[in-house]
């Protein structure tokens, strides 16, 4: 087991260090001036030239630059936006809301996923299984943030059940109508997964052997042949945060919640490019964290399962 | 392609049981897709959306550039069947003509994550060792980082440069192939042992005639599935990147940047944002269907 967790702590660090390259190159490699358009229309001023190569080190080569990247990042430093905030007090301010908004998230996509893949799993090819299939189809369909913004007209605006924009700080219950669109296509993959993977235990041996000692239905597959299932269903949940996080931007741009989202939502319209690469950075070491703790947990899911 | 036009045909002549031998593996999935009405209505609905992407005059004889302010935010009359939008433009003509722009992001982008996911995969695949290690560290690496996020970072850097459809289909297939090259590189991984290709190799034929004429065809199928699957999210990623000001921008034409202009006026002028949101979402519909029938006409387990 320490094996184990060392060999994927070893294996996370080339992909710690591919990823935040990649977002720095992204943010600062790509051909072209960095500081072009940052003053209007006019040409930069010297000035703010020196300055700006000074603080950003443009005159050091690009991989000097991630060094001196990675170690800010370290001591977590994210950098200050064009208009003189500091980037990592601002995440900071935002972090609380996204957290609250995304655990919020897993917990419907998982009990509306593995609810629903269960009981279409315990009939497949049958009305239950057929309607969530295609209703699940039609959800897909919709782009994350046209759902956002017809829940915000329908159930915000006419109907008046749920806050139309959400108030800072926020409180859980204003965030359960963003939170339930948000986990909304999520949970679609989620139930197909769960259910193929009861499908699959269903049939297997320990399911029989758990129905030859006369256990009852709902334990039979509550317990024997759901937990065997779970596997899929947390490797999904895990790999799909980085999804989820994409589509929280969106929907706390939509119902303006002041999330780390929203700042990047905001940080667009306001051209401010450093800020969108410090969110975007926490967000994907946050992702790879995750990813993770994931894999770790397998263990304790499956006991099959040896590390050595 | 041949396969289609001949399997389809066949299989509607010879009823319930199509003959089984002689047919590929392709062909007999190609005759499955030809029997399910699904796949029709959805393939009847790309053509549609095609030829108004093609051809957009022919749905509408309004100029979606033309707008009369006096017109801002009228709702759905007749003539007008879906209103207009702040500037006083038809949104029915805009949306017909939006068409062209997010469906051809949506094509060039699966074409480029395919052809670079495909090529890196089956270079990885084919020739194992370092290269292999190499490229499926890469993968890994660019799998962790969301598409939708890193191109928020890299639109954001670059800023209004212009560029427009082909600058945006590029970014997003530098940041999309890492899934296809990693099912390219496992199709390849369970052919490259195969008898046919020990023939080959045997025969005396060179390593690249073997990649591309023996591994590559019988490697590809998956692939396609994948292509198929991912025309429908890249419509999706394209209004969401529009939506956000970050992908198309005006005077461009797109049902995203359409949507983006209309949530301001949810409250008050609510058909400017159903009406492109609608037919984005029939058209994703329509992909989203269309493969995920593919996936299960290629998937042997389903049958």
């Amino acid at each position: 087991m320490t094996g184990y967790i060392l060999r994927r702590l070893l294996q996370f660090i080339p992909v710690f260090l591919g990823t935040t390259f990649i977002v720095f190159f992204l943010a600062w490699g790509m051909p072209g001036d960095p500081l072009a358009g940052k003053c209007g229309d006019r040409e930069c001023p010297d000035a703010f030239v020196a300055a700006a190569t000074e603080e950003f080190k443009l005159d050091r080569p690009l991989i000097v630059r991630y060094g001196y990247y990675l170690a800010d990042l370290g001591r977590g430093y994210l950098g200050r936006s064009f208009t003189g905030r500091d980037v990592s007090e601002q995440l900071l301010a935002a972090f609380p809301a996204t957290i609250r908004l995304a655990l919020l998230a897993v917990l419907i996509e998982v009990l509306l996923g593995v609810t629903i893949g269960v009981f279409a799993a315990l009939r497949p090819g049958r009305t239950f299984d057929t309607a969530t299939t295609l209703i699940g189809l039609v959800i897909i369909a919709f782009p994350g943030f046209v759902v956002a913004n017809l829940a915000q007209l329908v159930f915000g605006v006419r109907l008046g059940w749920f806050p139309v924009t959400v108030s800072d700080p926020t409180s859980l219950c204003e965030l359960l109508l963003p939170a339930i669109v948000l986990a909304l296509a999520h949970q679609v993959t989620l139930s197909r997964l769960t259910r193929s993977a009861v499908i699959e235990s269903m049939q297997s041996d320990y399911v029989r052997t758990a129905r030859t000692k006369g256990l009852s239905e709902a334990r039979v597959v509550g317990v024997h042949a759901l937990r065997n299932s779970l596997i899929p269903a947390v490797t999904y949940v895990g790999k799909d945060i980085g999804g989820l996080m994409a589509g929280a931007v969106v929907v706390e741009g939509v119902f303006n919640i002041s999330g780390v989202g929203g700042l990047i939502v905001q940080s667009i319209r306001s051209h401010d490019g450093i800020t969108i690469v410090g969110a975007v950075t926490v967000i994907v070491v946050a992702y790879l964290v995750i990813n993770l703790l994931v894999d770790l947990s397998y263990a304790l899911l499956d006991p099959r399962i040896h590390y050595d | 392609m041949t396969d289609l036009l001949q399997a389809t045909p066949r299989a509607a002549k010879d009823g319930v049981e199509p003959r089984r031998r002689n047919r590929s593996l392709t062909g007999e999935a190609l005759a499955l897709l030809g029997r399910s009405p699904l796949v029709w209505v959805a393939l009847v609905v790309l053509a549609i959306l095609a030829a108004m992407a093609i051809a957009p005059g022919l749905f509408t004889n309004v100029d979606p550039q033309r707008c009369i302010l006096l017109n801002s935010r009228k709702p759905p009359a007749y003539g007008s069947w879906f209103g207009f939008d702040i500037q006083g433009c038809d949104v029915f003509a805009r949306t017909v003509y939006g068409a062209r722009a997010s469906l051809a992001v949506a094509l060039l982008a699966t074409l480029g994550s395919t052809l670079i996911g495909g090529a890196l995969g089956l270079v990885a695949g084919f020739n194992g060792g370092i290269i292999d290690a190499v490229i499926s560290r890469v993968t890994d690496v660019v799998l962790g980082l969301p598409t939708l996020l890193g191109a928020i970072v890299i639109l954001a850097t670059l800023g209004n440069t212009g560029g427009g459809v082909l600058r945006l289909a590029l970014v997003l297939s530098l940041l999309g192939w890492a899934t296809e090259a990693r099912l390219m590189r496992a199709s390849v991984l369970q052919i490259r042992n195969a008898e046919y290709v020990r023939a080959a190799r045997v025969a005396g034929a060179s390593s690249l005639w073997i990649a591309l004429r023996h591994v590559l065809p019988n490697a590809v199928a998956p692939l396609l599935v994948l292509a198929t699957l991912s025309l429908g999210s890249y419509v999706g990623t394209e209004a969401t990147l529009s939506y956000l000001g970050l992908g198309l921008q005006p005077p461009t034409i797109s049902w995203g940047t359409a949507i983006s202009d209309a949530q301001p006026y949810l409250a008050s002028a609510p058909h400017m944002l159903m009406f492109p949101s609608l037919v984005l979402t029939v058209t994703v519909l329509a992909l989203v269907m269309l493969g995920e029938a593919v996936r299960r006409a290629f998937d042997p387990r389903s049958r």
